[in-house]
């Protein structure tokens, strides 16, 4: 036991250490964090209005007035690009939360009662089967385009592999002689669920998380991008770069800036996904316990 | 073993069964109206009414669901609202440029991502594994229409060297035909060879530390021996699993290259019939995909008898 | 320089393609290869009036009358009438020599028939049904059409050249109901179709037809002869633009029918190529009001909204390139022989004062107005977001709710309030030829619950439209035309928010192409 206490780093030497072994994260969190800042700030960052219209400056190229050129509207493409960015972190992290909520509440009860684990899991199957960017697209196009059903639909593909793993940590917990001890001691099931089986969820869960966060933000701007996505009056990364399709060979910054962005975006929340799963993914840590 | 292949086909009925259930329902739930589209400007309600009746909308859901399965079970996928033409010949039309992508880009990501992996593997934590492992995420995180759109302004647009968009069939040359694949199978592989490239590094990374390959380094083998006739092999399980798993996200990619690149495919085909609402399109594509998916899939798990001797049922 | 690496890049890409492909040009057969606006997706021009359906119809039926023009109708099929004293009883006789692609010749039974389809469908045709009392074949080839009362538009209507046009079909076609599509395509015109290679989403392919006669006139418009100088069309879809421009560029295909205006200047470098506006009238935008909910349940607050307008602003973020575009301040297509700016003077310039005053008058109460975004079809969205933002500035609570064309066809349908899945706003634009007069132009009505969507509610309205159809002096219905225009913009039916022409481009070795507001592929040759 105590060679797990100490095991578990004191923050400010954990961060370092963690830094000097994946410098690749910390650069991927900078980025991030400076990509967060500028959409928290977007209003106070040499923006302007990023959907008045303005025709008579459609098309311009990038200048001193216009960072990253103008759009076929006369919109600025850098205000747009920066408001982008807070939609592109709403989506990520909202689907991410939700994603994780609802397949740990369906992976628990699935991992705990026989019964439902047969049905959810065929459920889980045949949601799995069906391509996710097909089936978002079918349920933004059929639903109608609103920031909140991008969020679902984005969502729901996510949730099987969600489920599957929160049911092979249910189903490896309960063999533990404490928690089957707990269970023979009388302990309600919704306790032992809360007291023993969430916790070893949460280390795989929270790595997990950021890989359902770069994913949606990518699905967010396929789904844009095709036409079924956020409405497109809302600056999204996806959406710039659909409309800038028709005028790629004339003003090509309309696509490449929202496209950097995003893959800056998504790149540095891969980084430290791949830095949180070093450091708390359970065999890792089951090797330096041994 | 035999009962466990007839077990293993069963078990993707209820799954074929739940997907057909799901794709109905989305479709049917939703508010869009193709009797409106078909009917137009000048048509009145009774008129978008009389032709709601005459495409079968107008009947209970329940009812148009077990019409529709049974129509399934005879092998028709139903009939186009929009075309008129049976949905299986509109897919057919159209497979041959899907296929070709698909396999284009998962030849080229084997061949890239299995030696790649296992080169880092080998190189475990020196500058060789890490610039691997860079780039592999960085292929996850590049929007394939992103990388799409930049591959064709530098090898299209500035450099002049392969057609902006389209298809040529197989029939009218190979040349022809692959000059026109490269670019799409390219970006398209980006995201898969960075999959394959992190599997098949933590399998090999995996076996290397085993006891047996440890004594066969002993015993004195080469190293090339060892990673080629040792590790790789039995690397391969993982490997191909996760190359089961990745095709949907081939399938889900595939709908956005061929939008990219303009390829006349099944992608492109789902797309407008979704935008269209043309719902036996949908249903039957979605269904399409959905049992290549599962049917792969089950490939997959009975190959494991023959790949890995460890393994019986 | 963006413009001159982008050629660069393009004709390296065709001296390769050239190279590789070994161009063949052994056949001696003559093939038309054009990109078409849209994907055919069916192909019976009754049944839907989507206009690649029925320049598909142009192709392989032919019509009694047509429009040449100065969209004046002209006799096609037909090769003489009478008119009784009376103006109430049309006598048709049809020309000889006209054969189905079946071999059977044409008869006046099988006009009939189609006429009387069409009839059930087409908005003008229900019109002119309504007053019908009798069609019905006289012999072979002739049939009579006896009128109930005076109706001034009854060669304006089945000589009407946009959906729904009244194509003929055999009588056996012509009898499937007319809401089921004809299971057949045989019809008389200059062009077969070959349904065999129809791959929908790709291609559609028309054969010359070789027994088909010709008028002897030359052609104007949809009128005169229907001569044809090549073997065979094909219809290749290409959604992209800029697969398309290279396209034709390399010299894949001849003949490009809706380039985008902003793409327009890369073609006119590019060596062989001619860019053109065959469509004089041009199209022009339609911004419709919901007159049964609030706000624009209100005249004042309509008017508003034409205070608001600028279609300067409107063209330049729909359209962008200036050759292509023009403002029109008249409810009928500009060019066309009713065009009167009457009524128009005080929404020439916006008056944003003016603007606000009447939406205060109207007494908005901050109600969400609801604008429908068609984002698949670039002008109208374009559109939409200019009225967002003109909505705003006049003081409305504005929301665009995006969705694509299908959706917001069967959305507009609803009567209900908003928030019950109504709406306020949308979009559109007719062709020149479909608001050549106060019938055609649906948008005119104002016959409440019958009305197009929108519903405008005006008597006076409906009357004046009813006696413009009842009119056969020329002069009188000029005046009456102005009249309609005066109390339409009183009543604010809807909104026009520009013309503007698409160009199309071809290689310049395609000659004797129609101008038209459709686009017709006899006459043309490919030398």
């Amino acid at each position: 036991m105590s060679a797990v206490a100490e095991s578990i780093p004191r923050p400010r030497s954990g961060l370092s250490k963690l830094i000097s072994r994946h410098p690749t994260m910390l650069i991927g969190g900078l980025v991030l964090a400076l990509i967060a800042l500028l959409a928290l700030f977007a209003p106070w960052v040499w923006t302007t209005d990023p959907i008045a219209l303005n025709p008579v400056n459609r098309l311009k190229p990038i200048s001193d007035q216009f960072w990253f050129g103008t759009d076929m509207y006369g919109r600025d493409v850098y205000t747009r690009t920066v408001y982008g960015a807070r939609i592109s972190l709403i989506v990520g992290i909202s689907a991410a939360v939700l994603s994780i909520f609802l397949g740990l509440v369906i992976g628990l009860m699935a991992g705990y009662y026989r019964i439902l684990d047969a049905i959810l899991m065929r459920v889980m199957d045949g949601l799995m089967a069906i391509p996710g960017i097909l089936l978002a697209i079918a349920m933004v196009s059929l639903a109608g385009a609103s920031l909140s059903i991008v969020v679902l639909a984005i969502t729901i593909p996510e949730i099987p592999r969600v489920v599957r793993l929160v049911r092979s940590v249910v189903l490896s917990v309960r063999e533990e002689p404490y928690v089957e001890a707990a269970i023979a001691a009388g302990t309600p099931i919704y306790k032992v669920l809360i007291r023993h089986v969430l916790p070893n969820t949460i280390p795989p869960l929270i790595v997990q998380a950021t890989y359902v966060c770069a994913s949606a933000m990518l699905t967010e701007a396929i789904l844009s991008f095709l036409g079924a996505g956020t409405p497109p009056e809302i600056p999204s990364w996806g959406n710039m770069m659909s409309e800038g399709r028709v005028y790629f060979t004339l003003a090509p910054w309309i696509i490449f800036f929202p496209g950097i962005f995003l893959a800056l975006t998504v790149l540095g929340v891969n980084v430290l996904g791949d830095g949180l799963r070093d450091t708390l993914d359970p065999r890792i840590a089951k090797r330096m316990n041994a | 073993m035999f009962a466990y292949i007839i077990k293993r086909i069963l078990a993707t009925i209820p799954v074929m069964l739940v997907v057909a259930l799901f794709v109905f329902l989305l479709l049917r739930l939703s508010p869009g109206d193709p009797a409106a589209v078909i009917a137009g400007d000048y048509a009145s309600p009774d008129d978008i009414e009389r032709i709601r009746t005459q495409l079968g909308l107008s009947d209970p859901i329940y009812i148009q669901f077990f019409r529709w399965c049974g129509q399934l079970l005879q092998g028709d996928l139903g009939i186009s609202i929009f075309s008129n033409l049976p949905v299986s010949q509109l897919i057919a039309q159209r497979l041959e440029p899907t296929v070709a992508l698909a396999s284009v880009t998962l030849i080229l990501t084997i061949l890239i991502a299995v030696p790649l992996g296992t080169l880092a593997a080998w190189k475990a934590n020196t500058w060789i594994d890490r610039s691997i492992m860079i780039f592999a995420v960085l292929g996850f995180s590049m929007p394939v229409f992103v990388f799409g759109y930049i591959l064709i302004y530098g090898f299209s647009i500035q450099l002049g060297w392969l057609p902006v968009q389209g298809y040529t069939p197989l029939a009218e040359g190979v040349w022809p035909w692959l000059r026109n694949l490269i670019l799409p199978s390219i970006a398209l592989s980006a995201i898969y060879i960075a999959l394959i490239t992190r599997i098949t590094r933590a399998s090999v990374l995996e076996i290397l530390d085993e006891d047996y390959i440890r004594t066969a380094r002993a015993k004195g083998s080469t190293e090339r021996k060892v990673l080629m006739v040792h590790a790789l092999r039995n690397a391969a399980v993982p490997i191909v699993t996760v190359i089961g798993l990745g095709i949907a996200l081939l399938i889900g990619g595939v709908v956005v290259t061929e939008s990219v690149f303009n390829i006349p495919g099944v992608g492109r085909l789902v797309v407008d019939a979704i935008l269209k609402r043309d719902y036996p399109i949908i249903q039957g594509l979605i269904l399409a995909f959905s049992g290549v998916y599962i049917l792969i899939n089950l490939l997959i798990d009975l190959s494991y008898t023959l790949l890995d001797p460890r393994i019986r049922y | 320089m963006q413009t001159r690496t982008f050629v660069r890049g393009v004709l390296s890409a065709a001296i390769l393609s050239a190279g590789l492909a070994g161009f063949s040009t052994a056949s001696a057969e003559t093939v038309l290869k054009v990109i078409p606006h849209a994907d055919l997706k069916n192909i019976d021009p009754i049944w839907t009036t989507a206009y690649i359906t029925r320049n598909h119809g142009y192709m392989v039926y032919d019509t009694l009358f047509a429009m040449d023009e100065k969209l004046q109708p002209q006799p096609q099929m037909v090769d003489t009438w009478t008119v009784s004293d009376d103006k109430l009883t049309y006598t048709f006789t049809l020309r000889d020599g006209l054969k189905w692609h079946d071999g059977t010749p044409v008869t006046a039974e099988d006009c009939v028939a189609s006429l009387n389809r069409w009839g059930k469908r087409d908005g003008m045709g229900q019109k002119l049904m309504g007053v019908v009392d009798r069609l019905e074949p006289v012999d072979d080839k002739t049939f009579t059409l006896v009128l109930k009362e005076t109706y001034g538009l009854v060669l304006e209507s089945i000589g009407k050249i946009s959906s729904n046009v009244p194509f003929m079909m055999p009588k056996r076609l012509a009898d499937t109901d007319p809401f089921e599509q004809v299971p057949e395509t045989i019809g008389s015109g200059p062009y077969i179709f070959v349904k065999d290679e129809w791959v929908p989403g790709s291609k559609t392919v028309y054969l010359k037809n070789a027994d088909y006669v010709p008028r002897d006139e030359p052609s104007s418009a949809a009128a005169g002869g229907k001569r044809v100088f090549v073997d065979k069309v094909e219809w290749l879809y290409l959604p992209d633009s800029q697969t398309a421009i290279n396209a034709l560029i390399n010299g894949e295909v001849d003949y490009y029918e809706t380039p985008p205006p902003d793409l327009v200047p890369m073609l006119k470098s590019s060596p062989g190529i001619v860019v053109e506006v065959l469509d004089p009238l041009g199209s022009q935008g339609m911004l419709r009001l919901n007159h049964l909910q609030p706000p624009f349940d209100k005249p004042e607050a309509r008017q508003a909204v034409l205070y608001a307008m600028d279609q300067l602003t409107y063209m330049q973020a729909a359209v962008g390139n200036p050759d292509f575009y023009t403002t029109c301040y008249s409810l009928y297509a500009c060019g066309s022989p009713l065009e009167t700016d009457a009524g128009y003077e005080p929404f020439k310039q916006r008056n944003l004062e003016k603007a606000r005053e009447l939406v205060k008058q109207a007494g908005y109460e901050g109600h969400k107005v609801i604008i429908m975004q068609p984002t698949d079809i670039p002008i109208t969205n374009a559109a939409s977001l200019v009225t967002a933002q003109n909505l705003r500035e006049i003081g409305f609570d504005a929301e665009l709710q995006a969705m694509d064309w299908s959706t917001l066809t069967s959305r507009r349908a609803k009567k209900d309030p908003v928030d019950q899945g109504g709406w306020n706003v949308f979009h559109t634009w007719w062709i020149g030829g479909d608001i050549a007069n106060p019938v055609s132009h649906i948008g005119l009505s104002g016959g409440g619950d019958n009305a197009w969507f929108g519903w405008p509610n005006d008597p006076k309205l409906e009357e004046m439209r009813d006696a413009f159809a009842r009119e056969i002096d020329p002069e009188k219905q000029k005046a009456l035309a102005t009249e309609i225009q005066l109390r339409a913009l009183q009543v604010v039916t809807h909104g026009n928010f520009g013309t503007w022409f698409n160009p199309v481009a071809y290689r310049d070795n395609v000659k004797g192409l129609i101008k038209s507001p459709v686009q017709f592929f006899w006459n043309v040759e490919k030398q």
